[in-house]
């Protein structure tokens, strides 16, 4: 067997369409032969690996309004599918008001991969470890997609089927992820476990946010999301209703956290065991939580 | 394949090359241009050898499409010094004993160059976040971090 070190990225042809409807047109058009590709930065390393071969990559960076990064105080954060991580991260706005997303951002890989990474790429890979897309569905978010027959919004939480696999259909393109305005007075945080420091993927990602939330019993309202310990990002809805329910205090953290652990579905791979990733569900989620609550108090 | 007309500045200069869809930047500048400053590493995003700044930014030109760098502005190590002066982060890595083999060193210096433009005086840590990217498998990165701090001092 011969091994190239540098595989060349296979034959495709480079399509970049004017318009939306022209995109969607197209991507209709060769259904499973053409992909949308933003970044590129998950997608040429699966064509190098021969993992996908399509043979149209459909530039979708240059369509209306997926460059604007808009924020507005009634109605919050609309990021267009092109805009790139750096930019998230050096937004004032998003700094002032969902600095969350941009914690979440600045942890995945380096400062050269993320001016060309985008959030909305990060969504549609899918990956169960996507590092930002726990912050996403915990602010609720929801896309906004352009198909062949017009647009449609769909709920964030409702988008993932699997590893790599969502709700997209060929012609399918999102346009933007809108996330309404963050609850007053919440307070987030994103603890990821890598194999280093800095820049891996996650072994386990954990995203919290709290706020007060006076129809509750416990007064607050805590939301969590996991990443990398289940074939979708995994939101431990029995975690949250628990803490609804319940006095905040450390032992019901703890037992949040447990119940955390308990809803994921973690497999053993080469960055660790799944039984290490459970428990780390577990000490993380805590840990998050706790974070969190002292900033709330 | 269909290729594709690409204009292009490279370290000021115009450029007009004839691209095929599936070419990358590295390989436009390495095996069109004969601008080999830039290097290949892994392929993949992660070494960072073959970082260069696109329109200000830095990239690895791996990850990025010839095609897609029409009217950019691309600088790749080559631009970097001036006709008779090194720029400061050279010089500082001279200094400080900052390069062994080579291989990552201008995709270091070009991310260390876009942190010092976006960051003139960074902390110890924002030099090493800025520079998680780009792996060196000679120094240990002590000497290439001082080196940074130096060109701070100097910049």
């Amino acid at each position: 067997m011969t091994i190239n070190t540098h595989p060349t990225l296979p034959e495709f042809e480079y399509v970049r369409p004017e318009t939306l409807a022209e995109a969607s047109e197209f991507l209709t058009r060769y259904p499973g032969e053409a992909r949308p590709f933003l970044g590129g930065t998950d997608i040429f390393v699966r064509m190098r690996d021969g993992l996908i071969t399509p043979n149209f990559l459909v530039d979708v960076k240059k369509l209306d309004g997926t460059n604007d990064l808009r924020f507005e105080p009634q109605a919050g954060l609309t990021l267009g599918a092109a805009v790139n991580m750096n930019r998230v991260i050096a937004s004032r706005e998003v700094q002032a008001h969902y600095p969350l997303l941009a914690e979440a951002c600045r942890s995945v890989a380096s400062y050269q991969l993320r001016t060309r990474a985008t959030v909305v790429g990060n969504i549609c890979n899918a990956s169960p470890a996507g590092d930002t897309i726990g912050a996403c569905l915990v602010f609720n978010g929801v896309l906004h997609i352009h198909e062949v027959n017009g647009l449609r919004q769909e709920p964030l939480a409702e988008f993932f089927l699997g590893p790599g696999k969502t709700t997209l259909k060929p012609g399918d393109i999102v346009t933007a992820i809108h996330l309404p305005l963050p609850p007053k007075g919440c307070a987030g945080v994103y603890l990821k476990l890598g194999r280093n420091k800095l820049s891996d993927l996650s072994l386990v990602g954990v995203t919290a946010l709290g706020h007060p939330d006076p129809s509750l019993p416990s007064g607050y309202r805590f939301r969590l999301a996991l990443a990398s310990v289940a074939p979708v990002p995994l939101v431990p809805t029995q975690a949250e209703t628990y803490l609804a329910n319940q006095p905040i205090t450390p032992e019901t953290i703890r037992e949040a956290a447990h119940l955390a652990a308990e809803a994921c579905a973690p497999i053993d791979d080469l960055r660790g065991s799944a039984r290490y990733r459970k428990e780390m569900v577990r000490n993380l989620s805590a840990k998050a939580l706790s974070e969190v609550w002292e900033k709330l108090k | 394949m269909a290729f594709h007309k690409v204009n292009v500045t490279i370290n000021g200069e115009m450029e007009q090359v004839v691209v095929p869809s599936n070419m990358t930047l590295m390989r436009m500048l390495r095996e069109i241009l004969a601008f080999t400053g830039t290097k290949n590493g892994c392929s993949a995003g992660e070494c960072g050898a073959c970082t260069v700044l696109l329109n200000g930014e830095p990239v690895n030109s791996c990850m990025v499409l010839a095609v897609e760098c029409d009217g950019t502005e691309i600088i790749t190590v080559e631009g970097l010094a001036g006709d008779k002066q090194l720029d400061p982060i050279q010089e500082a890595m001279i200094q400080e004993g900052g390069v062994q083999c080579g291989f990552c060193t201008p995709g270091i210096l070009i991310s260390s160059y876009a942190l010092l433009k976006r960051n003139p005086n960074p902390s110890e840590d924002e030099i090493r976040e800025a520079l998680v990217g780009n792996l060196c498998r000679c120094t240990g990165y002590v000497r290439i971090i001082e080196s940074v701090k130096e060109a701070a001092k100097r910049s």
